[in-house]
């Protein structure tokens, strides 16, 4: 009776133990989290604010160190997006097209599931996901490497302010990258959809395809689309360059700090989105 | 070299009252405090400091890459460090050589002597490719003007670290530790070199630039340097000329002065 009790006082206290230690790992989480979230939030204002104030300062530097970005963050990646839209179109016309069929829809929904999960979803938020993995993790190597190794002492000393050199270029490139690259997985989707479509013998003329997705677009698609994608670009841009260049990091903190990069990275790019479900919805 | 046969100019060229110089790694930690030091024009400077002593983080607080703890600093009467667009001009005319050079890696040689004038000043493609080959001509370097830094040996680095510092011809030259890690040709180079400097070189218009380097040791810039400090313990001991250095009885001066 007494060994019992005694093991029910020690379950008690481990429980108790326990719940403490998972709200205290809790609450450094929710700390850590808030505390990242002020860094790259300051990271941001004075990111824009350079933008703004030196945007036409030293373009004969500046502008071919865009020209650079855009080409890394953009058509480098072409060839991957290739693939990505075939993958795409044949992913949701393969799994969509039994379903609609079952009930009479091949011919009226295809083109409008295409409209909904591509245009609105699925090809912003995967282009931003590969662009991330792609240049976004390649950014905090970079720019890690260079603090290691003093570069942006080295810019300070020369008067040159590593935001407007290292940030600003990269900003600019993955918003246009990840803009333009969401433009082709769509075109790309779209018409690898409709191959897959008529290779799977769904009865649908070409027209009637795209007359569906047409009908299912309107203007507002388009503004957000645009809006969303640079947005995109300049978050994964910042939070990317603040884990590389905002601290001072040794060589090897930078792989830790590739992947902080790239989980905040993730979340910021889901929360972004989940603004944009609601700007849809209510508008 | 006398120092008494030197100009000064009535504005100090660096004026430092009171200074506390933190760590650039750990800013809590103080390197330096209660710092003074009077820099005029035309001198030639050495600092001597024994490694980890904070020579580096000095130099960066005086070169106006970290704002110091506490304390006055001016730079020509003007307060630093400037980080302001609209006080740059006043800032680039202090040149910051690095230890090691520290270029960036994604451009060439030639590319990060070019860097400072394709970004301030407002020269053509052709003016500055004229005064990047004047540079590599003067500095040694042509034969490793379109390589990256990765593949250039660390002394001759050093070297462009030199050329880029001096491409928008500034009146102060700050170096940190130039001659760490040199043989005896490169070290011979340097010293030669910075004396030209300090009289007057071409590649900077003739005029006589004020040159403030640090060194582990002092033995070399003996009969180059006009001027001697000395960083220890957190204290830093502006000295004056090389009579005064011999006749210290500070251990860590004769310590600096054997090397």
């Amino acid at each position: 009776m007494q060994e019992s009790e005694t093991t029910m006082v020690i379950a008690q206290q481990l429980r108790s133990g326990l719940s403490r230690l998972y709200a205290d790992l809790l609450g450094r989480r929710v700390f850590k989290f808030l505390l990242a979230l002020h860094g790259v939030g300051a990271f941001a204002l004075i990111t824009f604010g350079v933008m703004l104030g030196k945007f036409s300062v030293a373009r004969c530097v500046v502008r071919p160190l865009v020209a650079r970005e855009i080409s890394r963050a953009g058509v480098k990646l072409l060839p991957m997006f290739l693939f990505a839209s075939l993958a795409m179109g044949f992913l949701i016309i393969g799994q969509a097209a039994p379903w609609v069929s079952r009930v009479g829809g091949e011919n009226t929904f295809l083109g409008d599931i295409m409209a909904i999960v591509v245009v609105r979803e699925l090809g912003p938020l995967l282009t931003a996901f590969l662009v991330l993995a792609r240049v976004g993790t390649a950014n905090v190597v970079e720019l890690g490497t260079a603090r290691a190794m003093g570069e942006v002492e080295s810019l300070e000393a020369l008067g040159i302010d590593p935001v407007h050199y290292f940030v600003m270029p990269r900003v600019i490139g993955m918003a246009v990258g990840i803009f333009s690259l969401t433009v082709y997985l769509i075109l790309g989707t779209v018409g690898s959809g409709y191959l897959w479509a008529f290779v799977q013998h769904v009865p649908l003329q070409p027209s009637d395809y795209f007359n569906q997705l047409a009908g299912a677009l309107s203007y507002l698609d388009f503004i957000l689309l645009a809006l969303k994608t640079c947005a995109f670009g300049c978050i994964i841009a910042i939070v990317t360059c603040y884990h590389g260049l905002a601290q001072p990091l040794q060589l090897d903190q930078i792989s830790n700090a590739t992947v902080r990069a790239v989980g905040q990275s993730v979340i910021a790019c889901v929360l972004i989105d989940a603004l944009f479900i609601i700007a849809y919805l209510t508008v | 070299m006398n120092d008494s046969s030197r100009p000064l100019s009535q504005t100090p060229v660096l004026e430092m009252r009171g200074l506390t110089v933190a760590s650039m790694k750990t800013p809590s930690v103080t390197v330096a405090t209660g710092l003074n030091w009077t820099v005029h024009a035309g001198e030639f400077w050495v600092v001597g400091a024994l490694q980890h002593s904070g020579k580096s983080d000095f130099l960066m607080t005086a070169g106006g890459i970290m704002s110091p703890a506490d304390g006055e600093f001016k730079f020509l009467g003007e307060a630093m460090p400037i980080f302001e667009e609209t006080r740059m001009a006043h800032r680039l005319k202090m040149g910051f050589v690095f230890d090691g050079g520290q270029l960036l890696g994604s451009l060439t040689i030639a590319e990060n002597i070019a860097l400072p004038l394709r970004y301030h000043s407002k020269m053509t493609v052709v003016e500055i490719e004229s005064r990047v080959t004047e540079l590599l001509t003067a500095t040694d370097l042509t034969p490793w003007a379109n390589n990256t830094p990765v593949n250039v040996a660390r002394s001759w680095q050093q070297r462009a670290g030199l050329a880029r510092a001096l491409a928008l011809s500034p009146e102060v030259l700050l170096l940190d530790s130039p001659l760490t890690g040199l043989d005896v040709r490169h070290t011979v180079w340097w010293l030669g070199f910075l004396g030209e400097l300090s009289k007057g070189h071409r590649i900077v218009g003739t005029k006589a630039l004020t040159l403030v380097a640090t060194a582990d040791g002092l033995r070399p810039w003996r009969g180059h340097a006009n001027r001697v400090a000395c960083l220890s313990g957190g204290k830093f001991l502006s000295l004056g000329d090389w009579s005064t250095v011999e006749n210290s009885q500070e251990s860590a001066l004769q310590e600096l002065l054997q090397h």
